[in-house]
């Protein structure tokens, strides 16, 4: 009886449970009890009546947002930050990563990886404060396009720039940051697969198409994976620094949407459902990428 | 072997050098636009602009004095500290204990257990259903409200324990067979032979919980338990100057200006003195993380 076997494992181990009694219950109540709190997306919900005392619409709140003009907005606005992202961000630490390898001098190396780094540990604050101040109307921007004849206007909160500004300055802050994994994977990378390939007569170019790549590909496939993942989770917060209502248009995400219905204004259960629909999405695009890749990669996560 | 290097091979490193040159300057180039700001003489600078990456002389330390005698930012220090410091141990403690239980063989819901937080980083109740719980608890205005939900994170787990199964068996039989127990075997053995992955824990959450801001604005509406991020964004985002005045006379705008490059270095500045040598660590904590996730 597996009951049996436990309790006597606990018998034989009691520490070991004590231990982590009190990560177990800390999990439940920070992460399952919200969990159970999604409920409140089939409710018009109360604070006063709670949980419990509030009244089931079914689907209402969620047929409410499908309706509103605001769905198409966000969703817009979120798939097209994200794959924007996936687009340049994803590549340029795998592209910096190959050319910091063809580096001999250690130093040169080291240095630049230091200083690469660097915009990771920024916080997200300052790094938002930089982008307004670089992108005002007497900024760097701004007094750079006056050279060249053009005008000098507040650049971020113009909705045709907004996503320009978020996925570069996305690239300045991760690029270092993000290479580290690729380069750790170059690195493991046997040297006598590059001799084998020098015998055969590869150049250089052929050896990082047939010994490079597909040594890094796990790693990508596995990034990969967690990028297509946090589609829906893209950086809200950076966003909620950037946006405001004249950018509105092309700034406005599903999750900064929450916030300002949900926390500003108080609309709880709906605002709830709306996330909920997110993190929905969100769970059916990393299982779906984990299963393309599990059937044609091989590689995958779990 | 040495092989000989061809012309265009030569040309190719020479590119690749200075582009990399150009990266690592990109890198670097805002902060030391802001650096020098901060150290330029005000009028002149709010009459140039563009991008400094020296200091417009005469040089004044005047913005660091005044930035150091603004009590808002006096507060915000300290309470970053206070949640930097609190938040560290609190994670270090339930991390380690956690990954320290989950790591043993002869644990037997290990795997169970793992995957029971593992799924959270699957799915989770997200930003209003968390919001809930805080407020139903009572801890709106309360420094708990940080220090909670921020206290354990899954992916530390996960790094922790796969570190902490590389440690040889032998290591932790002998010093049972000796009569200690977990506790001791885990202050005593596993945690001196982990001091990497430990550095690199901390770091992250450290640098995590430094440069938090969204929980604390949601939570806290009293300014007196505001972390420094939260006046940041009031001088920095909101432009508002209700952070610098009290306590000190308006000042010119120029002097304004000055300030706020002066504020983004005194918060900025501890955590970029950190990192460089906690990088060597950098790789083992990622790699680990990632490849068993």
């Amino acid at each position: 009886m597996k009951w049996k076997l436990l309790a006597a494992n606990y018998r034989s181990n009691r520490l070991l449970y004590w231990m982590v009694f009190p990560v177990v219950v800390f999990v439940i109540i920070f992460s399952y009890l919200p969990m159970l709190g999604l409920t409140i997306s089939f409710q018009d919900y109360s604070l006063v009546k709670g949980i419990f005392g509030s009244k089931w619409v079914g689907f209402a709140n969620f047929a409410d947002f499908f309706n509103s003009l605001y769905f198409l907005r966000t969703f817009r606005n979120t798939i097209l930050l994200s794959l924007l992202n996936l687009l340049f961000c994803f590549p340029a630490p795998i592209i910096l990563a190959l050319m910091l390898n063809e580096v001999k001098s250690v130093r040169y190396k080291r240095l630049v990886q230091t200083v690469s780094y660097m915009p990771h540990f920024i916080s997200m604050i300052v790094v938002a404060g930089l982008i307004i101040e670089f992108t005002n109307s007497s900024g760097v921007i701004s007094t750079l396009v006056t050279a060249l004849g053009g005008k000098a206007t507040s650049y971020i909160s113009l909705p045709q720039y907004f996503r320009s500004i978020f996925i570069v300055s996305d690239i300045w802050q991760n690029i270092g940051f993000n290479s580290i994994i690729y380069l750790a994977a170059l690195s493991g990378i046997n040297e006598e697969l590059y001799e084998a390939a020098r015998i055969d007569g590869a150049g250089r170019f052929r050896q990082m198409l047939s010994v490079t790549l597909p040594g890094l590909l796990p790693t990508i496939v596995i990034m990969l994976i967690l990028s297509v993942g946090s589609i829906m989770n893209l950086n809200f917060e950076k966003v909620l620094l950037l946006y405001s209502p004249s950018n509105y248009e092309t700034s406005d995400v599903i999750m900064t949407y929450v916030y300002r219905i949900g926390i500003i204004k108080q609309k709880i259960g709906y605002s709830t459902a709306v996330g909920l629909f997110n993190s929905v999405v969100s769970l059916l695009l990393v299982l779906g990428a984990n299963k393309l890749s599990k059937t044609y990669t091989e590689t995958s996560m779990f | 072997m040495k092989i000989k290097e061809t012309a265009g091979r030569k040309v190719f490193l020479t590119v690749n050098a200075i582009l990399l040159g150009l990266v690592g300057f990109a890198c670097l180039a805002p902060m030391l636009h802001v650096l020098s700001c901060s150290i330029s003489d005000p009028s002149t600078l709010a009459r140039v602009q563009g991008f400094h990456l020296w200091p417009i002389a005469p040089f004044t330390f005047e913005g660091y004095e005044t930035v150091l005698g603004y009590s808002n930012i006096l507060i915000g220090y300290a309470n970053t500290l206070f949640y930097v410091a609190f938040g560290v141990l609190l994670n270090l403690t339930l991390t380690t204990v956690a990954a320290y239980v989950l790591a043993q063989k002869r644990f037997m819901p290990a795997n169970k257990i793992m995957l029971f937080m593992a799924f959270t980083m699957l799915f989770n109740g997200g930003l209003i259903p968390n919001y809930l719980l805080i407020v139903k608890m009572g801890l709106i205005d309360n420094r708990l409200a940080i220090l909670l939900p921020s206290a354990f994170n899954v992916f530390n787990l996960v790094i922790m324990r796969t570190s902490f199964r590389e440690i040889p068996d032998a290591l932790e039989e002998s010093a049972r067979l000796d009569g200690a127990n977990d506790l001791q075997i885990l202050w005593h053995i596993i945690i001196p032979v982990s001091k990497a992955t430990l550095a690199v824990i901390t770091l992250f959450v450290a640098v995590g919980l430094w440069n938090s801001w969204f929980t604390a604005s949601i939570y806290l509406t009293d300014r007196s338990k505001w972390p420094l991020q939260l006046f940041l964004r009031e001088i920095l985002i909101n432009n508002s100057q209700r952070s610098l005045d009290t306590g000190v006379k308006a000042s010119a705008l120029a002097q304004q200006t000055l300030v706020k490059y002066c504020v983004i270095i005194v918060a900025t500045l501890p955590i970029l003195c950190i990192y460089p040598f906690l990088q060597k660590y950098f790789v083992k904590g990622i790699m680990i993380g990632s490849i068993k996730g």
